[in-house]
């Protein structure tokens, strides 16, 4: 039966769903609570199942790249704060490391065993944000507010050391501008105390519980050949079975010296990466606790040796002009990279985060592409909810835990 | 049994409190401001921090809603590109009088340091703000004071908000 447009009915009563296949189109999101931002998911539904899905993504776009291009490289580090902004560090630190590569100076000892000790704060701060939204999305609602408590810890320690609680900019190129202090280095210990046992709650929580292991189980399936395809890294390569780490695999700073596993899912679904995710923080606790016995008997140079790109510290450029006139270069003009292009690659908690710079001798960049992990988990969302049904949408987006500051940038 | 040991004749008179009818609406609304989730950007996670246990933002009697037409403080909480103004001004337009805008952060307050071709340069160039709250990001104690203010803004207003509030001095 042919629909009649009736000019006096709202527009949406109006609406014709009569063609052959009875396929029906809904847009989930932008601004659809569990869509992790921006996410526009525009889903071809055959009754409840989804047959065709595309991400449409872009809303978050900020046009950061290309800021980069008008920037020296001091000034952009703050920028990278805002890019994965749950695990603010990692951006920085992957920012750092590649323009270091560039200038060829590597961060004094102390000051790497200063980042790997903020980097995993970090990881544990987005692995637990990550709990926390996943199990809202899912509906186990009160499962929220406990990882957030302990996040609040991690925040705590982070704004006691730089400032900041959520956009850190805690590293700087060549180093990292402040020390730990004593107090700082007890209130960490007495964090990575007090969180094996709320670790150990939320597995009672969540572990066996009925619902969320009907939720999860057997919900989004990547086997490895299509996360290999979709290029995917990080604890969603993992959550396929595949052992890939770029801390161990390609070590950066201290990371060879630390002593630590690399978990891999024992299933390809929702619930093999949750599981997978609560074991990576047991690993970052190990870290942590080997990396705080690294610093302890290390030289307290903080930032690297390197006039020509980085300022002298404070104490010497008080005291030698020719210090304080580098310094006043560096800061107006900015650092002038020799030509060249580098591409450095950090396992951030998402994935492989990774900037290539492209220099042409001056002080600004003359291209940076930013290899963004969530970028490639969401493209997956085009394969991966095919025949899922329309329920476990948000359960298979929830367990991607993508960014949208990283993808859109 | 318990008694009623108030004696009105001698204890002041009747329970009787007197007040307007501007006031009393504004009582109402001020102490229960529900937010639409908003959330776009950086801020979006200190909006949900503060919602969270710490910093328990339901004492003020506020519950994030995710339908427009169950909320009536919209907190614009981060960047907002261009292709994602359409849907703040339709979402705007859904929710029902009266409404209220919460422009959270240096990026919905004016553009903030993405002065881009992708981004709006602040919200109130799509919809009505009435509380800045500055910061990048804001902390969620921040996000609170905001609050506070715009309940004392919602108290000095009139009932009818399109009339202004009658002033007797």
């Amino acid at each position: 039966m042919a629909q009649t447009p009736n000019r006096l009915a709202p527009f949406y009563e109006n609406l014709a769903f009569e063609r052959e296949s009875n396929r029906m189109i809904i847009n989930f999101g932008p601004q659809h609570p569990s869509a992790h931002g921006q996410l526009n998911l525009v889903l071809e539904l055959e009754g409840e199942e989804i047959v065709r899905s595309v991400p449409n993504i872009g809303f978050l776009h900020r046009g950061m790249e290309k800021m980069a291009e008008n920037m020296i490289y001091n000034e952009f580090l703050p920028t990278t704060d805002r890019m994965d902004y749950i695990a603010a560090t990692s951006n920085n630190h992957a920012f750092a490391l590649a323009v270091e590569k560039l200038i060829g100076v590597e961060a004094p000892r102390r000051a790497q065993a200063i980042r790997v000790v903020l980097l995993e704060l970090n990881r544990m701060a987005s692995h637990l944000f990550f709990l926390a939204t996943h199990a809202l999305d899912v509906g186990a609602m009160s499962m929220m507010l406990y990882p957030f408590r302990e996040r609040e810890y991690i925040l705590d320690l982070m704004e006691e050391y730089c400032g900041a609680r959520l956009t850190h900019s805690a590293i700087r190129i060549g180093g990292v501008p402040l020390d730990f202090t004593p107090e700082w280095i007890k209130m960490c210990e007495e964090f990575l105390d007090h969180m094996p046992e709320q670790i150990e709650m939320y597995d009672k929580l969540l572990k066996e519980n009925r619902i969320w292991c009907m939720r999860l189980e057997e919900v989004g399936n990547i086997s490895p050949e299509l996360a290999d395809s979709w290029a995917l890294s990080g604890p969603m390569l993992r959550g396929s079975g595949i052992k890939w780490d770029i801390r161990k695999e390609e070590p950066y700073e201290i990371y060879d010296e630390i002593d630590f596993d690399i978990p891999v899912a024992e299933t390809t679904d929702c619930y093999g990466r949750y599981r997978l995710h609560i074991e990576e923080m047991w690993q970052s606790i190990r870290i942590i606790r080997q990396a705080l016995e690294i610093y302890r008997d290390t030289p307290p140079e903080l930032m690297a040796h390197a006039p020509e790109f980085i300022s002298a510290p404070k104490e010497q450029m008080m005291t030698q002009n020719y210090s304080l006139m580098q310094h006043f270069v560096l800061v107006t003009q900015g650092m002038r990279p020799p030509k060249g292009e580098v591409y450095v690659a950090t396992e951030s908690p998402k994935g492989e985060l990774g900037f290539f710079i492209a220099s042409d001798g001056g002080p600004y960049p003359y291209r940076v592409k930013v290899r963004a992990p969530s970028f490639y988990h969401c493209g997956i969302l085009e394969d991966l909810l095919l025949g899922v049904q329309l329920a476990d949408v948000v359960t298979i987006i929830g367990s991607t835990n993508i960014v949208f500051g990283e993808i859109d940038r | 049994m318990a008694q009623h040991q108030v004696n009105y004749a001698s204890s002041g008179g009747l329970p009787v409190a007197l007040t307007t009818i501007d006031k009393l609406v504004n009582w109402g609304r001020s102490n229960s401001l529900w937010f639409l989730t908003y959330g776009l950007a950086c801020c979006a996670i200190e909006m949900m921090a503060s919602g969270a246990g710490r910093f328990d933002f339901d004492r003020f009697g506020t519950i994030f809603r995710a339908s427009p037409r169950q909320a009536e403080v919209m907190c614009v909480a981060g960047t907002l590109s261009k292709k994602h103004a359409p849907f703040v001004r339709r979402l705007y337009d859904q929710m029902a009088e009266p409404k209220w805008v919460i422009s959270m952060g240096s990026c919905a307050n004016t553009g903030g340091m993405f002065n881009t071709y992708a981004t709006v340069q602040g919200v109130d160039r799509i919809i009505p703000v009435d509380i800045y709250l500055p910061g990048c990001a804001p902390r969620p104690d921040t996000l609170q004071y905001a609050t506070m203010m715009l309940q004392q803004k919602i108290r000095r207003e009139s009932m009818d908000r399109n009339k202004s509030a009658k002033r007797f001095v």
